[in-house]
């Protein structure tokens, strides 16, 4: 036991006199969650939107305002020839353009029938397709209100609600993103680095000459990264609570074992990465390409599992982020309790024992 | 019991797939001796010392280090011998007691004898002002010195050495071999490896090795005789030349 606390204590003073790594571990979460939360949002929030109204009416008027009155548009300019609606878009600036056309007022009150055309820079088909979205909503809330004064004989209305995130928070998405990104950065990027590190310098070497089992040696390394996540799986989710207002609907303990159990399977990912890496940039390399764009990508954090062709949707279902994203938002978004994650958790563990399995069996007690 | 025998080694072999890096060495070591392994680079040396200190597995051959057998014994030879490789190994960003304390530490030693010896030691390299600075900010010379002293620190029975002197100035390497003098005359066998024929001179004894094999083994003098040399510089050359092997 001494023995393994010399080289826990070794490990944290490597950890605390290098500046980059302490600021790669610490601050890093905290940065993520900032920029997530407050740069990079899919939210549309007072969008330009361009208007040519053709007909220049009463219920023009009254629609125009309409979408000027959300907070999600703003109008910028209004056009009067078709030949405008191209060059808008190409300056990028104006990225939808509503078009009313002649009579608008009058086909409406005498055809029960009118129309708006909008048109959308889909050079961003998300962004493109929300504001379309929201300007349709705008204007079937319009004709909702009309029709209200004039009594049609059948109407459908539909009535939405969003469970769980019912103001359409990009942060609930992202949340749980950045928890599975920032564990697996810390845990296996930082492991697989320190233990490749010392095989460079040497020192592993000599320590293998010890009586040191090396098995301890190995945890011993992990064992720093462990608690440092563990402080990280904190701070990310007091920021989102006090800051993001995400709120954690479900069991506070199952969502922290939860973490703490992805930290297990990262920092055995890690371990296994240091038995087969030559070198710290390989080590960062494989850490890199091999899981963190596999996380970000085939998690279902970025893009939806449900949309992806079968053969992508085969290979998301090894990396270990897409189910430790799936445990987060079902008890931290959707509150719901182990009985729903039971698969998940079980698939995670399942995971955790083959590659520590692995990383055991590949660590070479001889160097040859 | 003065001339036990520390290390006792019978055509031990090495083969990495079709190539044999180690060919049925034998020797012996006494206790408390200097015993020089010398070589071109290539030869096997570092590999046929892996083997001695349980870092690699032998092919075939028979090997006894501190009275344990290579194969089966591992974990006790390790618990005899300290070890110092090519490469410089203490931490760059731990102070040199934080280094002296870890490697005893693993050692499983008591922190109460961590703590004399460490300033006894301190004390002998005239290092005790430097003892809380980084390992990274002393001289080369002086981190070599404090290298060997962290080697020995547990006490061992046998010391491997692999190239201690590498890049180090010339008055470095006297003091260096005095410390190696010291070592063996308190009991501890010094197996060491080197590039330097003046060093070899140094060793009681000295074996060199070519092509995986040991071609000769005696004390320095002995061996300027056999071969008709005035220095072990020639020695050296005239057994090198019949390598065949490519250096690395």
């Amino acid at each position: 036991m001494k023995q393994f606390f010399a080289f826990v204590r070794k490990e944290f003073y490597h950890i605390f006199r290098d500046r980059r790594t302490m600021f790669i571990l610490l601050a890093m979460p905290v940065v993520q969650i900032i920029i997530f939360g407050f740069a990079l949002t899919n939210e549309v929030k007072n969008s330009k939107i361009a208007i040519w109204d053709q007909s220049k009416d009463v219920a023009t008027a009254s629609l125009i305002t309409q979408l000027e009155a959300s907070r999600y548009f703003e109008v910028e300019q209004s056009i009067n020839t078709a030949k405008e609606i191209e060059s808008i878009f190409q300056k990028g600036e104006v990225k939808l353009a509503v078009i009313l056309p002649p009579h608008f007022d009058e086909d409406l009150r005498h055809f029960n029938k009118a129309q708006v055309q909008l048109i959308a820079d889909a050079s961003d088909p998300n962004v493109a397709n929300t504001l379309t979205n929201y300007a349709s909503a705008i204007i079937i809330d319009y004709q909702n209100r009309i029709t209200d004064e004039r009594k049609l004989p059948y109407t459908i209305t539909t009535e939405m609600r969003m469970l769980y995130n019912p103001e359409l928070k990009g942060a609930y998405n992202f949340v749980p993103g950045v928890m599975a990104m920032v564990l697996l950065l810390v845990c296996t990027m930082m492991t697989a680095i320190t233990i490749v590190r010392e095989k460079e310098t040497g020192t592993m070497e000599v320590m293998l000459v010890s009586p040191a089992n090396p098995l301890k040696i190995v945890i011993a390394k992990a064992v720093p990264y462990f608690l440092l996540s563990a402080v990280n799986i904190i701070t990310i989710l007091l920021l989102s609570v006090f800051v993001l207002d995400v709120p954690v609907n479900g069991s506070l303990v199952l969502l922290v074992g939860e973490s703490l159990l992805f930290t297990l399977v990262s920092l055995a990912l890690g371990l296994l990465i240091s038995t087969k890496a030559g070198s710290q940039q390989t080590a960062l390399f494989i850490s890199l390409v091999g899981l963190l764009l596999p996380t970000v990508m085939l998690s279902g954090f970025m893009f939806p599992i449900e949309n992806m062709p079968l053969p992508l949707r085969t290979v998301s279902n090894i990396v270990p982020a897409r189910w430790y994203y799936s445990i987060v938002k079902s008890v931290m978004i959707k509150g719901i309790g182990l009985h729903a994650v039971w698969k998940e958790t079980l698939i995670l563990s399942g995971m955790l024992i083959f590659f520590l399995g692995l990383a055991i069996k590949n660590f070479k007690t001889r160097l040859a | 019991m003065v001339n036990e025998k520390v290390i006792l080694v019978e055509n031990l072999t090495k083969k990495f797939e079709d190539f044999t890096a180690v060919d049925h060495i034998s020797f012996d070591v006494h206790k408390g001796e200097i015993f020089g392994f010398l070589g071109a680079n290539g030869a096997g040396k570092t590999t046929a010392m892996r083997m001695l200190s349980g870092l690699s597995m032998p092919t075939s051959g028979k090997a006894m280090v501190a009275g344990f057998d290579v194969y089966r014994e591992n974990e006790k030879i390790k618990r005899n011998i300290g070890y110092m490789s090519q490469k410089f190994s203490l931490y760059e960003d731990l102070t040199v007691r934080e280094n002296i304390r870890f490697y005893a530490g693993i050692y499983g030693k008591s922190s109460h004898f961590i703590k004399e010896k460490t300033e006894l030691v301190l004390d002998e390299l005239h290092l005790t002002a430097e003892g809380d600075k980084l390992v990274k900010s002393l001289p080369l010379g002086w981190k070599q010195k404090l290298a060997f002293s962290v080697a020995i620190f547990h006490e061992p029975r046998i010391v491997f050495l692999d190239e201690p002197t590498g890049g180090v100035d010339p008055v470095t390497r006297r003091e260096f071999w005095h410390m190696i003098y010291e070592a063996a005359a308190s009991g501890i066998t010094v197996f060491v490896t080197t590039h330097y024929m003046d060093e070899a001179e140094y060793c009681d004894r000295v074996s060199i090795m070519v092509d995986g094999r040991i071609d000769a083994l005696d004390t320095p003098q002995q061996l300027k005789k056999t071969f008709a040399a005035i220095s072990m510089d020639e020695v050296f050359l005239k057994l090198a030349r019949k390598a065949t092997r490519a250096g690395d």
